[in-house]
């Protein structure tokens, strides 16, 4: 046991690479919310009456609600008069049109995380919308998307551009009175990404995000929403990291993914949010809901996600399974080391006929960290033939750290079949013992031990993302050993 | 090569090595054998460097260097290669990546260029065919649903690998068909070299007929009390264990 602690509290102590923040001065509302925040938020954004009454209605309906506790994380209480709800890079002029009118201050930020924009969509094909502070600042690549029809630009666009679209599709999937940091994200939504692919259209490449949050005492409510329609197949990827702080920072993002019918999307996400510093001091809130409607018949929705990041973690991909013959896919992989907390997993609600749903969650836990899986497998009185498999993995490194299983299964529907297998690990002394007689470092060990763990979610992810998840599990625990 | 002087180790406070002397020079080959629980297992082990158990006293080093300082993996990147009696499983991980890890470590300690996927593929299928190892072996998960001779053999294909200055073969015969303990016997002999020393721990002499020791030490009660050469372990053989003075039947029992 003496090898394996020692070698992990080493581990546990590497600093977070990203931690810089980047000297742009912000427009910035000064703290506090209320409905003329709203009504300035919705004019700045230049936002047609609709959106500013949907933003309102939600307002009121978040006024009513109660933080939710049930989660197996503890923070201090947040107080939301304190946040800022709007922070944008300062321009004189209107969005870049290219990124030769970006602020090289911020494209130097973007290299610093690893980010060429200009040579990832070069080398990788992929088009990315960055999103900065709250406002996108670089669109690349609309050109072959606008040929094939797909729409990829920010929500505040797509609120002005898309109207129609927006109107029918936003909060359709998750309504207003979801739950408490949906409600607060539907009033003070900041901006996020849309997309729309067409009737039969596979979109043409992989589109991408990058997010960062900047501006101190900023809040920063993403909102997120793709419709892919019938017979469309879109990949999204979404990564995002922070730079280093003291105070606590909320992130209250909402994504709602629709799939008619035939559809498929994929949905991938790193993050890799502050997540604090060794001694539990400052770090991101990450409470977001995520949620697809598979709501056409044969549609497919599938969510990836690496959560390496963030002080706590409130988050479950879900899918409604609503078509005949849909399937939802969910593979994570969570790690929290430190002080780290998460509450994470998935809710699968089976509606259709024959739907089917696969769940794999590997959880790694280190230091004195807590990582639970929570997860509802639910399933409709018409849901006939529906099935599900769930595979819940923990792997313990050292022995302080926490890792808790808490699956619910829900069935009105006796022809439902329910698969469910869960395992917690250690890293064991034997393992570590053979790879060192091996010659090879203990860290190194470790990180191919926890990649090895991770395999079954990591072949899920596109390739290059695949490749960032492994370096990033490996930051995550570099240092450790010694 | 290896200079072992008065080594005394334990594991949880009971004292399992109470004593051990051995010189093992370059080119040779040492049969280490004995009852179960005489403490052979416990010998490569500590030689390893396995932290779970603790050097009481004793000097041991590795042409001339104080070997008990350095860590398990500086050990291993100055020569000493352990084959694991009961190797663990590490799942997800390919053999071919833990493999070409090993080696890239051993060789960056040398201040050599790192081998590339490619190149390392090459070499790993010529050194599985050498211990009749199916190349597709490389691709599965390290020791994962590895049957008992196939572990064996996986660990006699990292020794080829290696090329360690000093080889520990932990019961690398147990649990073998004839067959198999033939592969696993040639590649031994394989590994012999002017400038390599093999230390062999077996509970059995039926190895020592096809790999034949230039030593043989029974180690009994935690020290060697017996030392010779091939010839002790045909007697052992023949008379069992209970000539020198130790209980057999212990020793069975524990099997």
């Amino acid at each position: 046991m003496a090898t394996t602690d020692k070698e992990v509290n080493e581990l546990i102590k590497r600093e977070y690479e990203h931690g810089f923040v980047t000297d742009i001065e912000a427009d910035t509302f000064e703290p506090g919310l209320n409905e003329d925040v709203i009504r300035r938020l919705s004019a700045i954004k230049g936002e047609p009456e609709f959106m500013v009454e949907w933003r309102l209605k939600a307002y009121r309906r978040w006024l009513e609600m109660d933080e939710p506790d049930w989660a197996h994380v503890g923070y201090p209480k947040i107080d939301y008069n304190a946040i800022s709800y709007y922070s944008a890079p300062k321009r004189p002029e209107d969005m870049p049109q290219s990124l030769d009118e970006v602020d090289p201050e911020l494209l130097r930020t973007y290299e610093k995380l690893g980010i060429p924009l200009h040579e990832r969509e070069k080398l990788a094909g992929v088009a990315v919308d960055a999103v900065f502070d709250s406002v996108s600042v670089a669109t690349t690549f609309k050109e072959p998307l606008a040929k094939a029809g797909v729409i990829f630009c920010s929500i505040s666009e797509a609120v002005r551009d898309y109207p129609e679209l927006v109107q029918k599709y936003l909060g359709s999937v998750v309504p207003h009175g979801d739950n408490f940091f949906a409600g607060l994200n539907s009033a003070v939504f900041s901006d996020g990404t849309f997309v729309y692919v067409p009737k039969g259209v596979r979109c043409p490449m992989e589109l991408s995000t990058y997010f960062r949050i900047n501006a101190a005492n900023t809040g920063q409510f993403e909102r997120t929403l793709i419709i892919a329609d019938e017979g469309s197949y879109v990949s999204y990827l979404e990564g995002c990291t922070a730079p280093m702080r003291d105070e606590n920072q909320l992130h209250a993002a909402v994504v709602e993914l629709v799939a008619l019918d035939d559809a498929q999307i994929k949905y991938s996400t790193v993050q890799n949010w502050y997540p604090g510093d060794e001694n539990g001091k400052g770090g991101i809130f990450n409470f977001v809901t995520k949620r697809g409607a598979a709501i056409g018949k044969n549609s497919k929705i599938s969510w990836t996600q690496v959560e390496t990041g963030s002080a706590v973690t409130w988050k479950y991909p879900s899918c409604i399974l609503r078509g005949e013959n849909s399937v939802g896919e969910f593979y994570s992989v969570a790690l929290t080391h430190n002080y780290q907390q998460a509450d994470t997993g998935t809710k699968m609600i089976h509606l259709g006929k024959n739907t089917s749903s696969t769940i794999i969650s590997k959880g790694i836990s280190a230091g004195k960290s807590s990582n639970a899986y929570r997860g509802l497998v639910k399933f409709g009185p018409g849901a006939d033939g529906a099935r599900n498999y769930t595979q819940c993995d923990s792997l313990l490194i050292g022995d302080r750290c926490g890792a808790h299983t808490f699956p619910y299964i829900e069935s009105k529907n006796k022809s439902a079949i329910v698969e469910h297998e869960a395992t917690t690990s250690k890293v064991s002394d034997e393992q570590m013992f053979l790879c060192r007689q091996r010659g090879i470092d203990p860290e190194q060990a470790v990180s191919m031990i926890v990649n090895g763990f991770c395999k079954e979610v990591f072949r899920e992810l596109p390739m290059e993302f695949a490749v960032e998840a492994g370096k990033l599990l490996e930051v995550s625990l570099e240092g450790s050993v010694g | 090569m290896l200079s072992i002087k008065d080594l005394h180790a334990s594991i949880e406070g009971k004292e399992i090595l109470k004593g051990i002397n051995l010189e093992i020079r370059a080119g040779e080959v040492h049969a280490i054998m004995g009852p179960n629980g005489s403490g052979k297992s416990t010998l490569s082990q500590v030689l390893a460097g396995n932290e779970a158990f603790a050097v009481t006293s004793g000097e041991v080093t590795l042409n001339g260097e104080n070997l008990l300082e350095l860590e398990t993996e500086e050990r291993a990147r100055e020569g000493i290669f352990l084959a694991f009696q009961y190797p663990v499983e590490i799942p997800g991980v390919s053999n071919l990546q833990f493999l070409r890890t090993s080696v890239n470590a051993m060789r960056t300690h040398r201040g050599e260029k790192e081998m590339n996927a490619a190149e390392f593929m090459k070499l790993a299928k010529e050194v599985s065919r050498q211990v009749d190892l199916d190349p597709a072996f490389l691709k599965r998960g390290v020791n994962e649903g590895f049957s008992g001779g196939e572990k064996k053999r996986n660990e006699l294909m990292q020794a080829l690998l290696l090329q360690p200055k000093l080889a520990i073969l932990d019961e690398t015969d147990s649990g073998l068909d004839i067959d198999a303990l033939k592969v696993v016997a040639d590649g031994v002999n394989a590994l012999r070299a002017e400038d390599r020393a093999i230390m062999m721990v077996t509970h059995y002499q039926r190895l020592l007929n096809h790999i034949v020791p230039d030593y043989v030490h029974v180690l009994a009660g935690g020290r060697i009390i017996k030392s010779g050469g091939r010839e002790l372990a045909l007697e052992l053989e023949e008379k069992g264990y209970g000539w020198l003075g130790i209980k057999e039947d212990a020793a069975e029992a524990a099997n």
